[in-house]
C-alpha cells in the first residue's frame, strides 16, 4: 500500500474508484445527526499549511474530526526557509509527536515529497506550489460522477491558467485514470512549454470546445498573473477566456460548471454562471470532507488498502 | 613525501603502451637518477595533471561550504594539478587584493595549483568593469574573468570588456543566462518541467546570449569562453562561430554529459544546478561536440554547498553540484567507455586545452623530457562507487552518490612532487 498520496499520478483506476466509493458511502454520515465515526480514534493527522487556505485546511479538518482523529494545525506560514525553521526541522518535530498522517499545503512545488522522505506517516499533498492537489481532482471527479452519472468517456474542458495551476495537473493525471478526456483551454501564455506530453487534447478557443464539454472547469485567474504579462489586459482575457450566460449556452443541456475556488466574480466566470443550476461550485465543497474523508480513511484507517502508485 | 627523483614504472601515456617515466626536480627527464623512488605504475595510464576552468572554492566567505585547502585536496584526488577560483565568492575578487589573497592561500594549501578568476564587473553586479588590469598584473595573473552565476548581460559592458582584455590576452568565461528569460527559473523547461510544476529555464536563455557574444568576440576581436554549455543549441552555435574563426571557446560540465533532467522528479535538491540538467538530445549533442572539439573542455563546475542549503525545498535549494572528485570517472563513463574519446582525446579537453585557455604555461604539456612534471596515474580498470561522505571536500552535494564509475585516480604528481599517491593524499 502507497503510505502516502502526493500526486494524483500514484492512484491506479481501482484506488481512484475506491476513493469515490468510500467517499459515496461516507457522504450519507452527513445526512445523520451525530456526524462521527470513530475509525481513527486516537490516530493524530496535522494539518501543516505553509500557505494560507482557510478552506482546504477547514475541510481536512473537518474530514478529520468526523473519523475521530485528532487534528493539530500547524501553521508555517512563511514565503521561504530562510524565515524560521526548516522544512526537514518541521518534519522531524511533527515526526517526535507522532503524526500519523500530516496533510500538507506548500508555496513550492515538490515539498509533500521531500517531507515524505524525512517522516514515517503518511503525506497528504493538500495543494504543493505549481504541481498538484489530488484531493482537488478526487473531489471534482466525485462530483462530475455525482452530476452526470459517469466518469469514462466524459468531455471535461478545464479552462484557464493551466501553467501555475495545481488542480489542472492533478485532475489531467486522474481523469485520464478514470477515463474521461481533457481538453485544456487557455491563452498559449498561460499553457506550459511540454504541455503537449500531457495526456490531453490542449485549445486556445473556448467557443470552439463548449458545445463539446459535458464539463466545463474554470480555473481561478490569480491577481499577480494579471500583472506578469500573460495576457494584455483582465478584460481581453475575460472576454475570450471567461465564462459568461452567452457561453454557458453553448454547453450541451447536461453540462455542468465547475470551479476550485475562490472565484473572480467578473474575471473567468460571470456571477450569474456561478449561480446556476449548471455550477456545482458548493456541491464541490460539500463532496470536498467526503472524499477528504475517504483518503484519511483509506491511508489510516485499514480497510481495503489503496494500491502502491508510481 | 620527501623524493624528488621518481622512476614511474610501467606507465601507459595517453593509453599506449607501457614505459618508464622519471622525474627529477620538477621536470620530466629521459635517464632515471640513482637514487630514485621506484612507483610500480604498471599498466597505470598517465595523462598530463588535468586543469579545471571552473571550480568554485568558497574561500573567502564561506568557508563553512569550502575551503581553498578542502577544495584543492578533492582537486588532487580527482587528479587535477590546477584549477580556476571562481570569483563569486564573499567579498567578490573583483579587486587584486582578493585574488592575491586566494592565489596565497592555494600556494599555501599545496595540493594543486590555484588561479583566481577575476570578476568582470564590480561586485559581480554587471554595470561597471572591475579593475581588470591590476588583477592581471597581480602576483595572481589573473587571465580568466568571469562574473560565474550571473550573466555579463548589458551587451554594452561585454562589448567594453571583450576589447579591454585584448590589452594583455585575457578572456571572459561567460555564464550565458539571460535573466529575464530565466526569472525564478527552476529546471530546465520542458515536459518534466511542465509535468513537475517548476518554473522552466529554457535553452533559448542560453542560446541567445552566446550567439550575441559569438557576434560581439567577433566585432571587437576578443576572446570569449562560453561556461558550462548544456544545450544542443549551444553546442551548434559554437561550431557555427568557430567555423567563422572567431575566438571562441566554450567548456561543458561532467554532470551535463551524464545526468538528465528526469532526475528532478525526486525533488531533490542534489539535482538541481544551474544551468539546469537537460534533455537525452542534449547530453547527445554535448558528447558529439565534445567528441569534435566543438567544446573545448570539460569543467567541473564544482560547486560545494552547506547541507542546510540543499536540505530543502526544490525552490529554496542552492544551485549546483560537486565535480572535482568524480570528473575524470564521469568523462570515461560518457565520453571514454562510449568509443567518442580515447585517452588522448580526454587528456586534450581536461588538460592540454583548458590549459591554453586559462593562458596557464606549465600545464597541460605533453608527458616528454622537459616537460613540467603535473600528471595524473589512472587505473583504468577500477570501478569505485561514489559515497559523498568520503569526500575530501567539505561539500556532499554529489549527484553520483550511490553511483558506480569506472576508472580511479591512483597518483597526482605537482612539479614532480605527489599529492596523490595510492589514491590517497600525501
Amino acid at each position: 500500500m502507497n503510505r502516502h498520496l502526493l500526486s494524483a499520478a500514484d492512484l491506479s483506476r481501482d484506488d481512484a474508484l475506491l476513493v469515490l466509493d468510500t467517499a459515496e458511502e461516507l457522504a450519507h454520515l452527513a445526512d445523520r445527526p451525530i456526524k462521527k465515526l470513530p475509525t481513527l480514534r486516537g490516530r493524530t493527522v496535522v494539518n501543516l499549511f505553509f500557505e494560507d487556505s482557510t478552506r482546504t485546511r477547514t475541510s481536512f479538518e473537518v474530514a478529520a474530526k468526523r473519523l475521530s482523529a485528532d487534528v493539530i494545525n500547524f501553521s508555517a506560514k512563511g514565503s521561504s526557509v530562510s524565515k524560521g525553521e526548516s522544512l526537514k526541522d518541521t518534519a522531524l518535530t511533527l515526526e517526535a509527536m507522532g503524526a500519523d498522517a500530516v496533510v500538507v499545503r506548500h508555496w513550492a512545488s515538490g515539498a509533500p515529497h521531500r517531507l515524505a522522505h524525512w517522516i514515517r506517516g503518511s503525506v497528504v499533498n493538500a495543494g504543493d506550489g505549481t504541481h498538484e492537489h489530488p484531493t482537488q481532482a478526487l473531489l471534482d471527479a466525485f462530483t462530475m460522477r455525482q452530476r452526470l452519472g459517469r466518469l469514462v468517456g466524459l468531455k471535461v474542458a478545464v479552462v484557464g491558467d493551466v501553467l501555475h495551476s495545481r488542480v489542472a495537473r492533478s485532475n489531467v493525471l486522474l481523469l485520464e485514470t478514470l477515463g474521461a478526456e481533457v481538453t485544456l483551454v487557455a491563452p498559449p501564455t498561460l499553457l506550459p512549454v511540454g504541455v503537449e506530453a500531457w495526456p490531453c487534447s490542449v485549445s486556445f478557443d473556448l467557443d470552439a470546445v463548449l458545445p463539446k464539454s459535458d464539463v466545463v472547469m474554470m480555473l481561478r485567474v490569480q491577481r499577480e498573473r494579471m500583472h506578469g504579462g500573460f495576457f494584455p489586459t483582465t478584460r481581453e482575457y475575460s472576454r475570450r477566456y471567461g465564462l459568461d450566460a452567452r457561453r454557458m449556452a453553448m454547453l450541451p443541456d447536461e453540462g455542468i460548471v465547475m470551479h476550485p475556488g475562490p472565484m473572480n466574480r467578473g474575471v473567468e466566470i460571470a456571477a450569474e454562471v456561478a449561480d446556476s443550476v449548471r455550477s456545482t461550485i458548493v456541491e464541490q465543497v460539500a463532496n470536498g470532507v467526503s472524499v477528504r474523508m475517504a483518503v484519511l480513511y483509506l491511508l489510516l484507517g485499514g480497510g481495503p488498502e489503496i494500491e502502491a502508485g508510481a | 613525501m620527501s623524493a624528488t627523483s621518481w622512476v614511474l614504472r610501467g606507465v601507459r601515456p595517453l593509453g599506449a603502451d607501457p614505459v618508464d617515466l622519471y622525474v627529477e626536480d620538477g621536470v620530466i627527464v629521459d635517464a632515471p637518477l640513482s637514487g630514485a623512488e621506484t612507483y610500480d605504475a604498471g599498466g597505470l595510464i598517465a595523462l598530463p595533471g588535468l586543469v579545471d576552468l571552473h571550480t568554485h572554492l568558497r574561500e573567502p566567505g564561506r568557508e563553512d561550504a569550502e575551503t581553498v585547502e578542502t577544495g584543492t585536496l578533492a582537486a588532487a584526488l580527482g587528479g587535477f594539478t590546477a584549477v580556476h577560483a571562481m570569483a563569486n565568492t564573499e567579498p567578490v575578487a573583483d579587486v587584486a587584493g582578493v585574488v592575491e589573497q586566494v592565489w596565497r592561500l592555494g600556494q599555501d594549501a599545496g595540493h594543486c595549483d590555484v588561479h583566481p578568476v577575476g570578476a568582470v564587473t564590480l561586485g559581480l553586479r554587471g554595470e561597471q568593469i572591475a579593475e581588470l588590469g591590476a588583477m592581471a598584473e597581480s602576483a595572481a595573473r589573473v587571465r580568466v574573468f568571469s562574473d560565474d552565476g550571473h550573466c555579463v548581460h548589458d551587451p554594452m559592458v561585454m562589448r567594453r570588456a571583450l576589447e579591454y582584455l585584448r590589452a594583455f590576452d585575457g578572456v571572459i568565461a561567460q555564464h550565458a543566462q539571460d535573466p529575464r528569460l530565466t526569472d525564478a527559473a527552476q529546471m530546465n523547461e520542458g515536459v518534466q518541467s511542465a509535468r513537475l510544476g517548476l518554473a522552466g529555464w529554457p535553452a533559448v536563455a542560453e542560446e541567445a546570449v552566446i550567439a550575441r557574444d559569438c557576434l560581439l568576440a567577433a566585432h571587437v576581436g576578443g576572446r570569449v569562453h562560453f561556461c558550462h554549455v548544456s544545450t544542443a543549441g549551444s553546442v551548434e552555435l559554437v561550431r557555427w562561430a568557430k567555423g567563422k574563426g572567431w575566438n571562441v571557446t566554450a567548456e561543458v560540465t561532467p554532470h551535463h554529459l551524464l545526468l538528465t533532467d528526469d532526475l528532478v522528479s525526486t525533488y531533490d535538491p542534489v539535482f538541481k544546478v544551474n544551468p539546469p540538467l537537460r534533455t537525452a538530445e542534449d547530453v547527445a549533442a554535448l558528447r558529439a561536440g565534445l567528441a569534435d572539439g566543438t567544446i573545448d573542455a570539460v569543467a567541473t563546475d564544482h560547486a560545494p554547498h552547506a547541507l542546510e542549503d540543499k536540505e530543502t525545498e526544490w525552490a529554496a535549494a542552492a544551485f549546483g553540484m560537486t565535480g572535482l572528485e568524480t570528473a575524470l570517472s564521469v568523462v570515461v563513463a560518457a565520453m571514454v567507455e562510449t568509443g567518442q574519446l580515447d585517452w588522448a582525446g580526454l587528456a586534450d579537453r581536461m588538460s592540454v586545452r583548458p590549459a591554453r585557455i586559462g593562458r596557464l604555461s606549465g600545464q597541460g604539456q605533453p608527458l616528454v623530457p622537459g616537460a613540467p612534471a603535473n600528471l595524473v596515474l589512472v587505473d583504468s580498470e577500477a570501478r569505485w562507487t561514489v559515497d559523498p561522505r568520503q569526500s575530501a571536500s567539505r561539500g556532499r552535494n554529489t549527484p553520483f552518490a550511490g553511483r558506480e564509475l569506472p576508472a580511479r585516480v591512483v597518483a597526482t604528481f605537482l612539479r614532480g612532487r605527489p599529492t596523490v599517491l595510492d589514491g590517497k593524499p600525501t
